[in-house]
């Protein structure tokens, strides 16, 4: 099924039989296969308002995210959470969509700045839940508290509370400037306290990741804003970061460099991708409890509160034990990429404690009576 | 502004309630004498009064809890208070229910600068978090005008916002995960450190849930490292057509300010009076700040002032050091205490679209002539949140009504354009029952399916948010 309209689509849910795959552009088929027809929302498409002077931007759920970025970028604007292109890294085929960008909360380098993650970007949606009534909340303005907040729950529901069929962002300026400040040979713990010291500068850091590259590892910073600014605030880094080690500056390369971190370009050969969140400072003993039980190479973004781990086939019991490593830890896993009968037999999502289980079902219960919006999805 | 009858039942049980209260918590810590609970019969909506059954003072989640879980088994309903400075009525107490105060729950429990976040006992002020780190260099970036007051919990009840939002956010942009004791008294946690949800964002429903879904012990916050400086430019316009159009070029040409703040010349001559700020006297007045090292600063200042001036202002004026900049901001940040030397007010926090402004300040002032009652207009232009502050005498019969009944029709025009009934205040009581005018019965729908799972009985602050009739099912089937 591929609506055109809101209405469509409210009345296909409505007369569903049985579960339904929801989706936008099929690009991050992420979560526990979901097997049922297809309800793509791609057919609603088109950006049905855009203020830069306002900083918003509404747009059809099913709207290509390269449209949404091309007329920013004519305004010399952006989306701030800079929303990866999974293709490469899961090998998908199919044009990424805004909604589907909403639906997954998917957040790029930017994450770690104050510019926060796709949901904090986030001012309202337009939806259809699982009996076929269409709803909003939020809106079109930036500060908005009247009534719940659906608009962030629906932010990283993947469909399983509703089918989003318009959503509305906050946009920023994009900024006239980038570069790349490098610092190689660190091992990972050591890469993480140099990215808390530069992310504690004032010098307005909008990415800091690290990888195995090189010899031992490498840093690499990103600074952004206004030429000469940006200028000064690298060198402020290298000078604050001198204990870490010799640090270069480069902005030719940072736009491509950024978007292979942004993509996890990186792990695309791999055949099991997960990604961890915890606070940076456990990001190391998470990578060594891991290691400890399986073969994995790590890449750490958002200053080390974003892991991303690339594993070998068959790699359900190291799922298990990142799973039990982060929940010890106190964060979480899930699992990106995985062939299809490991994403049935293990978890993709962290399992939760029973109250908050309880109450991630009451919901679903009464978004999704009849449990068919990607059933199963988020487990 | 109505509230739900007191169940007499309830208050009958009055004295089995405080007994068992009173196992629980310290003796000094359950307030149930009459004289003693009239201190807690109101907040910032002052206009509205009623002493609650009982007051209790828990110390940390434990205690909470024990009181959650007392109330949920006597069917006695709870609302919940931080320093009691909601504007909206969102901590007003019904005479048979008991307020949770957390007032003395107002420890840090950790900071941790490399993770760059503060966990903090919710009872906490806000200021009193920036305070906790600053010497470090760090600050919590949501700043409420009541911010020396208002407490954390408060904070996230109502998703509480500030001059700075434009670039920092909100407090839901700066929660990273709260302790949540649900109303029969489960303990949990969501969210912690890290920066995304597990599951469903749990977190971003609780946040501006205005207390009707958990009450929320503690709270990590993402704490951030102070800019180098910052500094603020002054600039006059003779219409706010005009200044309207400056704040759109401004963002349009790619600067985002800290804050853009705006006054009309009502709220100019109120702060000019009170504060003795300097300002000009125009229609409309525009603080615009910037962020960075003083190049940094030099050279965004230098492109606003481009844009400022083609503009034709009466006045543009940079501030030239740190007491300058304290002189222009001390106006604005004094301006509601300004008016309420003059006058009782009441002070509206719709949000519109910023392309809409000058339309809403056209109809606002026609608007005010029709009532007969003056309005003065401070806001938040960056982000299009208004601050009508509504002129009226508290002693005048009538004039209460006559003013509510104008509030509603500004906020009804913010709807219209675009926007919403509230940007920070919370709706409470306040606009509860306007809600209808924003959402379709199926919106409302759909966030009270969310009360009804975290608070099937619906004793959490019920008879806030939506509309009495509205809810009154859900109340209903709950009492049965």
């Amino acid at each position: 099924m591929r609506p055109e309209t809101e209405d469509a689509v409210a009345a296909q849910i409505a007369a569903a039989k049985g579960p339904l795959r929801i989706e936008g552009g099929g690009t991050r088929p992420i979560g526990r296969p979901v097997d049922g027809d297809v309800l793509s929302l791609a057919g609603l498409s088109g950006i049905t308002l855009y203020e830069p002077g306002a900083l918003t931007l509404v747009a059809k759920a099913g709207t290509p995210l390269a449209e949404v970025e091309a007329a920013l970028d004519a305004e010399r604007q952006m989306l701030a959470f800079e929303p990866s292109d999974m293709r490469r890294l899961l090998g998908t085929e199919g044009v990424p969509t805004i909604g589907g960008v909403v639906a997954c909360n998917v957040s790029g380098p930017r994450r770690v700045s104050a510019v926060g993650a796709c949901r904090d970007s986030l001012l309202g949606v337009r939806f259809v839940d699982g009996a076929g009534t269409v709803l909003k909340n939020g809106g079109r303005v930036m500060k908005n508290v009247t009534g719940y907040d659906l608009t962030k729950m629906m932010c990283g529901a993947y469909g399983t509370l509703g089918a989003l069929t318009e959503v509305s962002l906050k946009v920023l300026p994009r900024p006239d400037a980038a570069v790349t400040v490098t610092i190689a040979g660190l091992d990972a713990g050591r890469a993480v306290a140099a990215m808390s010291a530069a992310l504690t500068t004032p010098f307005e850091v909008t990415g800091a990741f690290y990888g195995p590259f090189g010899d031992g590892g490498t840093l690499h910073l990103r600074v952004e804003g206004m030429e000469g600014s940006v200028a000064y605030r690298a060198g402020a880094l290298v000078k604050e970061l001198a204990a870490y080690g010799a640090a270069t500056v480069e902005s030719d390369g940072t736009a491509t460099l950024w978007a292979d971190i942004r993509d996890m370009a990186y792990l695309a050969e791999s055949a099991c991708v997960t990604r961890t969140a915890l606070r940076p400072s456990q990001a190391a003993a998470f990578i060594a409890a891991v290691d400890e039980g399986a073969e994995a190479t790590h890449y750490l973004d958002w200053g080390g509160g974003l892991i991303w781990s690339g594993l070998d086939v068959g790699a359900g019991d190291a799922v298990s034990v990142m799973h039990g490593a982060a929940a010890r830890l106190g964060g979480h896993t899930t699992v990106v990429k995985a062939p299809e009968d490991l994403r049935r037999s293990v978890p993709s999502f962290q399992p939760q404690n029973p109250t908050v289980t309880a109450l991630s079902e009451g919901l679903r219960a009464k978004f999704d009576p009849r449990g068919i919006l990607n059933p199963g999805v988020m487990t | 502004m109505e509230m739900p009858r007191p169940d007499p039942a309830i208050l009958a049980r009055k004295a089995r309630v405080v007994a068992r209260l009173q196992e629980v918590l310290p003796d000094d810590a359950v307030i149930h004498d009459v004289a003693e609970t009239k201190a807690y019969e109101c907040d910032g909506l002052a206009a509205y009064r009623c002493p609650p059954m009982v007051a209790v003072l828990p110390r940390d989640t434990e205690e909470v809890s024990a009181v959650l879980r007392i109330c949920h088994e006597e069917g006695v309903p709870v609302v919940p208070r931080g320093s009691g400075t909601s504007l909206a009525g969102g901590a007003l107490p019904t005479a048979d229910s008991v307020i949770l105060g957390v007032a003395r729950m107002a420890d840090v429990l950790e900071v941790d600068y490399d993770d760059r976040l503060i966990r903090v006992q919710t009872g906490r002020t806000n200021l009193s978090v920036t305070g906790a780190v600053e010497a470090d260099g760090f600050f919590y970036a949501p700043d409420p005008s009541s911010q020396l007051a208002c407490a954390i919990a408060g904070n996230i009840a109502m998703n509480s916002g500030g001059a700075h939002c434009l670039k920092y956010g909100v407090t839901t942009n700066n929660l990273l995960g709260v302790k949540l004791v649900l109303m029969d008294g489960t303990v949990t946690e969501l969210g912690g450190g890290h920066m995304d949800a597990a599951g469903l964002d749990l977190l971003s429903l609780i946040c501006g849930s205005e207390g009707q879904l958990g009450v929320v012990t503690e709270a990590t916050l993402r704490i951030l490292p102070k800019p180098e400086g910052a500094r603020p430019v002054l600039m006059g316009y003779d219409s706010s057509e005009v200044a309207g159009q400056v704040v759109s070029d401004i963002i349009k040409a790619g600067i985002l300010p800290v804050a853009i703040e705006f006054m009309d010349r009502p709220c100019i001559e109120a702060c000019e009076a009170f504060a003795k700020a300097g300002y000009p006297m125009c229609e409309a007045l525009l603080i615009v700040e910037v962020e960075g090292s003083d190049a940094e600063i030099d050279a965004q200042l230098g492109l606003i002032k481009q844009i400022a001036a083609k503009h034709n202002p009466v006045e543009l004026r940079e501030a030239a050091d740190a007491e300058e900049a304290g002189r222009i901001w001390l106006g604005r940040k004094s301006a509601f205490g300004a008016m309420g030397q003059i006058n009782d007010y009441m002070c509206l926090d719709g949000t519109i679209p910023v392309s809409e402004l000058p339309l809403v300040l056209r109809r606002i002032g026609e608007m005010s002539k029709e009532y007969g009652l003056g309005v003065a207009n401070v806001f938040h232009a960056g982000d299009g949140n208004m601050h009508p502050l509504i002129l009226f005498d508290a002693n005048k019969p009538g004039d209460l009504e006559l003013c509510e009944a104008f509030g509603a029709d500004i906020l009804k025009l913010c709807v219209e354009v675009g926007g919403c009934l509230t940007g920070e205040h919370g709706v409470g009581i306040e606009k509860r029952d306007l809600m209808n005018v924003q959402f379709a019965p199926e919106d409302m729908a759909a966030q009270m399916a969310v009360k009804d799972v975290f608070d099937p009985q619906w004793l959490l602050n019920p008879a806030k948010v939506f509309p009495l009739e509205t809810s009154a099912p859900h109340r209903r089937v709950a009492a049965e």
